[in-house]
């Protein structure tokens, strides 16, 4: 069989596995929106809930797709389609196959051709992100019944364990942004775009409030995500 | 069986058929080709990835599951991109729905959110594969990179204000913790995963003093 990395072949796996992926969100989204119901939300708090995720989802969904593209000089489209719509990002994606290529001594500059090469990528990329999925159905019990004991001794404690949860990742991500401030103006960029996210933000919020410009609920995230990259776009060109 | 119960025990079934439907790809890929490849250029690739992504595995799970809970948590850990877009997919629509992580309210926004924010990513990337050769010259432009560079400052900014604002009391020593961190060694902005449960140890270390001394 006349291996190629866009194969027809090829296609149908990834058209299978994202089949796949749909159908386990559509359960969990209907199943979720069902129990909504039942538990007295009200359809339109639930509709808001889906546009307004829909909406957030859209930019960083293209970043995702960004990370198609950059995967696809080497390994076709297929693949790439596959783990970036499963359990992959490029920060993961991209060091397994450079860590594969470097192992058998290949490049990663032109489109493989060499279907071992391919499939020993395929291999890393899969092994090496298994815990990520066999782990949540092991220790879920665990986790949960430690979440309901923590609950019913100290209901407060419990919810600021929750939103210290929140807040340490929250932390860890504004603090990377830090990163690059000792190698000059260009590395205060992030720092700017974040502030810009945050100004947007707080607009919003003051439009919400004071304003009675509920709606904006929706799109807030949005709006402070995609204005900051935009900003992005404008000062990085005068600055770095 | 209650619905919590009953969402793990669904939620068990479709993370092992994912399982197991992730794992088929190289193999169908290496049966179709006739192209097993050789043990030792697995394993010497698994070593050069594996140690680091084992780890930050094992600690995801452990940390983010309390936050989005069961439906969430068996969703978002096969549709991927966790930190940059399902947790906080999960925590904007909490937010807005003024539900509580952890009550069963919470459950069903967190659950819907992840649902619809891996529905709409995947129908996205599949629009973008479709018209592959047409958008990749405009997605790769060098004008509309630092965009997509400064994606997580551009998420984060927003969501902080958000959530410190409402909490800065508990935020403030994981944030002067991490920003002192990074500032005195900006390579571990490449391990940043690694570092979230650190923050998250920091904010409930803090958390549990001011709540002792009934601050917060």
């Amino acid at each position: 069989m006349k291996f190629s990395p866009n194969s027809i072949f090829m296609y149908l796996i990834a058209i299978g596995v994202i089949v796949f992926v749909l159908a386990q969100s559509a359960f969990f989204l209907v199943r979720a929106y069902r129990r909504g119901r039942e538990l007295g939300m009200s359809r339109q708090l639930l509709r808001r809930t889906i546009v307004s995720t829909a909406v957030f989802t859209l930019v960083p969904a293209v970043s995702i797709l960004l990370g198609v593209v950059t995967l696809s000089k080497f390994l076709g489209i297929p693949l790439p389609w596959i783990r970036m719509s499963v359990i992959g990002a490029l920060t993961y994606e991209l060091p397994a196959a450079t860590s594969t290529a470097n192992a058998l001594g290949i490049s990663l500059s032109e489109l493989i051709q060499d279907p071992k090469v391919f499939s020993a990528i395929a291999w890393v990329m899969t092994l090496g992100i298994m815990p990520s999925i066999i782990l949540p159905p092991i220790l879920m019990k665990k986790i949960r019944s430690g979440m309901v004991h923590l609950k019913a001794k100290d209901s407060k404690w419990g919810d600021i364990f929750m939103s210290a949860l929140f807040l340490g990742m929250i932390s860890a991500f504004l603090g990377m942004v830090f990163a690059d401030v000792r190698s000059g103006i260009a590395g205060w960029i992030p720092i700017f775009v974040l502030l810009c996210s945050a100004v947007l933000m707080g607009v919003c919020a003051l439009l919400i409030k004071k304003c009675g410009m509920k709606w904006l609920e929706t799109y807030a995230l949005a709006i402070s995500m995609l204005g900051a990259m935009v900003f992005a776009v404008i000062i990085t060109p005068v600055l770095a | 069986m209650s619905y919590m119960e009953k969402t793990d025990r669904l939620g068990k079934l479709w993370i092992w058929t994912a399982a197991v439907v992730i794992l088929l790809v190289p193999v169908a890929i290496c049966l179709y080709y006739q192209a097993w490849p050789e043990g030792t250029a697995v394993l010497k690739g698994l070593l050069g990835v594996a140690p680091i992504y084992w780890t930050v595995g094992a600690i995801e799970v452990i940390t983010y599951t309390p936050m989005l809970g069961v439906g969430g948590t068996y969703l978002a850990f096969v549709t991927g991109n966790l930190t940059s877009l399902k947790a906080p997919s999960a925590l904007n629509a909490m937010e807005n729905a003024d539900v509580k992580p952890g009550t069963e309210e919470g459950e069903v926004i967190s659950t819907m959110a992840i649902a619809t924010s891996s529905i709409v990513t995947t129908l996205v990337i599949a629009a973008g594969v479709v018209a592959l050769t047409a958008i990749a010259p405009i997605l790769d432009s060098p004008v509309l990179k630092p965009a997509f560079d400064n994606i997580l400052p551009a998420l984060f900014g927003g969501l902080a204000v958000v959530y410190v604002g409402k909490n800065w009391k508990l935020a403030m020593a994981p944030l002067i913790f991490m920003v002192a961190l990074f500032l005195a060694v900006p390579s571990l902005a490449s391990s940043v995963g690694v570092l979230v449960p650190v923050g998250v140890l920091i904010a409930l270390g803090a958390g549990r003093i001011l709540y002792k001394k009934g601050w917060l």
